[in-house]
């Protein structure tokens, strides 16, 4: 390791209603990889954007080569030496490796852009990484780890002395990670500082010499990797104090039955051979890192994605489901972790909406009967406590708890039984959270039962009466509440194969 | 953002304008401004044959333009209905002319080949997922192709209204000692009528509404998205074959293959006027009529003031780029709010 290139000191940053970074430090010096850590929503990406301008910080400071710095916009980073290399690779899949490599700075010969010249620069760049790629191919014929190197190629030929990996591996077979570690190591031996955002935990004991820890938008501390162990790491991710007292024991009674059994549900490369069983009046939270294949399963068992396989029991009796109309059907319903794109029609009332799923109910004859619908729209305004001023209200102007509390009248007005909550407070203030909690109660000691996909290791531990969770696509464990600690959840989520 | 009161000015907030739609309003002002106008430029505008011709062209773009509709609504379109509706005229002429058919059997052949390629469209677009715009441009070529395929290229006109097979013709206009009473008018109503019940109060309606404001959401709903959105293309059909009638009706002379191209764009343009978003999940029949008579005042109007045909598809462009702006301005609104 040598010296320090770039201090980030004090690093504060609210959003409304949200304190998303609290004086937050982090330290990087040539030569070193530091890995970035932090659960879900730790604020690493966060961190990330205010470095390189995206977001602009309400306090502290930035130094990087010994001058105090702030940067307005990424390009201004990217000049620096500053270059992010994203978990969502930006390039242009119709142009070719080279045209992506220099897009918006092409060379030119005269008026016209010189291809071949291009060309020869980007085979320069392959040969400093000491990687065989032809400039020429189009890049959406490159698989995601050769793309992934073509955008770090891209990276150095701005000159970069920081690169920062956002969870490089997330897509890339174990050949292809092999091969970015050789990359990763190559450019930490030309002294460049690289900050490793990643999850997973054995990768960073491979990789990373450094280690710095945040957790709910705080700094919490940075290890020396080799020094340390894999159960440091998570104590200081999961330390925190918890505000809500967790659940201590399951309130489903024992010989409670079965309403859901999944077997062996695989689907694409992220649902691999999942199997649980649901039982009634239970909150069963799905817990794991993001990647997970949560959602994916939910919506493979919802139907709203292809099944390559696995059968499905509802109440012991097998059921096929290919279509959500099939899942309606047998009785479940699946509030979206994406509210707005997939949970609500939003340009309509709240009337319409809470009908949506159950519109046959509320027809008389060829039409629709209105005084109904607004009747029954009503009273789960009420009961729920919707807040809006009238059911013709339209959604969108709703907040986001509320908008909620309308997705789950939905599904109430349709008498579901079985209700997947993915991600039910996501983006939910504090109070409207305690709201829905108290409704998702509610609704188990009625006598539904919930699946809640949740990564919020408080939220988990608050709801659910047995936890399963995932990792890269399968089920690594299955949680008793009694038994469960933030501890052996984060131990399960990431252990890999 | 809890409770937001929408801002607005004295006449968005009018309780009246509220209930009734601004755009409807502004539509409606804007035909009443360019009858103004045409009948304070124009003797010959003046004249009573010119308002029956200008409601005969109502007619036919305002039955393409009810169906069409629906499309936009789910957030497609259709381009196949102005040379769809000729080739259905072209049909239903053989079947009677050159097949000696009655004439009421040459109506139902319009309806149902309307019937048939709107079904043709749904599939495409339904079921193969085809990009509506592309899909309909084919079946635009398609059915060009095979009205001329019919006829032999030829031009054939539907019983004139001196022979006894001509009755149909009375449906649009009746003559009574002398006077033409345009009572077409009367079936474009009703069909606006039944097809805004359609659209605001029943199941089909709400579903077509609900594609085109968020598809995806209303197929987590367990809804079976693709009938709905098929059966939008077949309503777009459907009224196509209403419109082929119409024309026919209408037009003392023949019908000519290759004449329909370009009158999808009136129709189309009639439902944007109208306040129909191009982007789905918004639009009304009503609005639609609106628009259709805009259009109809443009195309008989313009004329009567001197401005020829080229002069006059300059201008209909114009407008329709007005109607257009106001629309995206419109969802750039939404998108902020």
């Amino acid at each position: 390791m040598g010296e320090v290139i770039l201090t980030m000191k004090g690093i504060d940053k609210s959003f409304p209603g949200v304190h998303a970074l609290d004086h937050v430090d982090l330290e990087i010096r040539k030569g070193e990889v530091h890995a970035l850590m932090g659960e879900n929503g730790a604020g690493k990406s966060t961190l990330m954007k205010v470095l390189t301008g995206i977001y602009s910080m309400d306090e502290g400071s930035i130094t990087y080569e010994g001058k105090q710095v702030t940067f307005t916009n990424p390009r201004e980073a990217q000049a620096a030496g500053i270059v992010i290399v994203h978990q969502e690779l930006n390039m242009m899949n119709h142009l070719t490796v080279a045209q992506n490599i220099f897009i918006g700075r092409e060379m030119m010969s005269g008026k016209l852009i010189n291809d071949s010249k291009m060309n020869k620069e980007a085979i320069k760049l392959f040969q400093k990484l000491n990687i065989d790629i032809n400039p020429n191919d189009k890049m959406g014929d490159l698989t995601v780890g050769k793309q992934q190197m073509c955008e770090i190629a891209k990276a150095i030929s701005h000159e970069a002395k920081v690169i920062i990996f956002d969870e490089p591996s997330a897509a890339l077979t174990e050949t292809e990670i092999e091969e970015l570690f050789k990359i990763i190591r190559d450019l930490r031996d030309q002294g460049l500082g690289i900050v490793y955002i990643s999850h997973r935990m054995d990768e960073i004991k491979v990789i990373t010499d450094r280690v710095t820890v945040m957790r709910d938008g705080g700094y919490v501390g940075t290890l020396i990797t080799k020094d340390s162990t894999k159960d440091d790491i998570i104590n200081m991710m999961v330390g925190r104090v918890i505000y809500e007292d967790p659940k201590t024991e399951s309130n489903v009674a024992p010989d409670a039955p079965v309403v859901l059994k999944v077997e062996h549900l695989n689907a694409g490369k992220m649902v691999r051979d999942v199997s649980f069983e649901l039982h009634k009046g239970e909150i069963l939270g799905f817990s794991g890192l993001m990647g997970a294949g949560r959602t994916e399963t939910a919506r493979a068992l919802f139907g709203a994605d292809p099944k390559d396989g696995g059968d499905i029991y509802i109440n012991g009796t097998k059921v096929d489901i290919k279509t959500p109309m099939d899942a309606v059907k047998a009785g479940i319903g699946y509030l979206s972790e994406d509210r707005k794109r997939f949970g609500i029609v939003v340009a309509k009332t709240v009337a319409e909406n809470s009908t949506m799923a159950n519109l046959d109910n509320f027809t008389s004859g060829l039409f629709i009967n209105k005084k109904k619908e607004n009747q029954i729209a009503q009273r789960y305004v009420e009961e729920l406590k919707t807040k809006t001023p009238t059911v013709d209200t339209e959604v969108v102007n709703l907040s986001g708890g509320n908008q909620q509390k309308v997705v789950i009248a939905k599904w109430l007005v349709r008498n579901c039984d079985i209700l997947i909550f993915d991600e039910p407070t996501r983006g939910i203030d504090v109070g409207a959270k305690s709201e829905i909690y108290h409704l998702m109660n509610e609704l188990v000691a009625e006598g539904k039962s919930i699946i809640m996909i949740s990564s919020e290791m408080t939220e988990v531990l608050r709801m659910s009466d047995r936890i399963v969770v995932m990792c890269e696509g399968k089920k690594t464990g299955e949680i008793d509440i009694a038994e469960a600690t933030q501890e052996n959840i984060m131990h399960a989520a990431t252990l890999r194969d | 953002m809890e409770n937001k009161e929408k801002k607005g000015n004295a006449f968005t907030n009018n309780p009246i304008v509220k209930a009734v739609g601004a755009q409807k309003i502004v539509v409606l002002l804007a035909v009443i401004l360019l009858y103004v106008v045409f009948f304070v430029m124009s003797s010959s505008f003046r004249q009573y044959t010119t308002l029956v011709s200008l409601l005969d062209s109502s007619y036919y773009i305002g039955f393409m333009a009810i169906g069409v509709t629906f499309c936009l609504i789910t957030g497609g379109v259709d381009l196949s209905i102005g040379t769809g509706m000729i080739c259905y005229a072209l049909m239903g002429a053989f079947c009677i002319v050159k097949l000696g058919m009655p004439v009421g059997v040459g109506m139902l052949i319009c309806v149902v080949a309307g019937i048939i390629f709107g079904f043709f469209n749904g599939f495409l677009v339904a079921i193969l997922n085809l990009p509506p715009f592309i899909a309909t441009l084919c079946t635009m070529m398609i059915t060009r192709g095979l009205g001329s395929i019919f006829t032999g290229g030829l031009s054939i006109a539907w019983p004139s209204s001196s022979t006894p097979q001509g009755w149909f013709r009375t449906i649009f206009k009746i003559n009574t000692s002398g006077v033409l009473l345009p009572i077409g008018i009367v079936f474009l109503v009703l069909a606006v009528v039944i097809m805004s019940l359609v659209l605001n109060k029943t199941r089909p309606g709400r579903y077509i509404i609900a594609i085109g404001s968020n598809k995806e959401a209303l197929r987590l709903s367990g809804v079976n998205v693709v009938k709905w959105q098929w059966l939008a293309y077949v309503i777009s059909g459907f009224f196509t074959g209403l419109a082929a009638i119409a024309y026919a009706g209408v037009l003392s002379s023949s019908v000519a293959p290759g004449s329909g191209a370009g009158l999808e764009l009136n129709a189309i343009g009639a439902a944007i006027i109208g306040g129909t978003s191009m982007n789905g999940g918004s639009g009304t029949v009503v609005g639609t009529l609106l628009g259709v008579l805009i259009m109809s005042l443009l195309n008989i109007g313009l004329p009567n003031i001197g401005l020829q045909a080229n002069w006059q598809q300059i201008i209909t462009g114009l407008v329709l780029i007005l109607a257009i702006s106001l629309d995206v301005f419109k969802n750039k609104k939404l998108a902020r709010a």
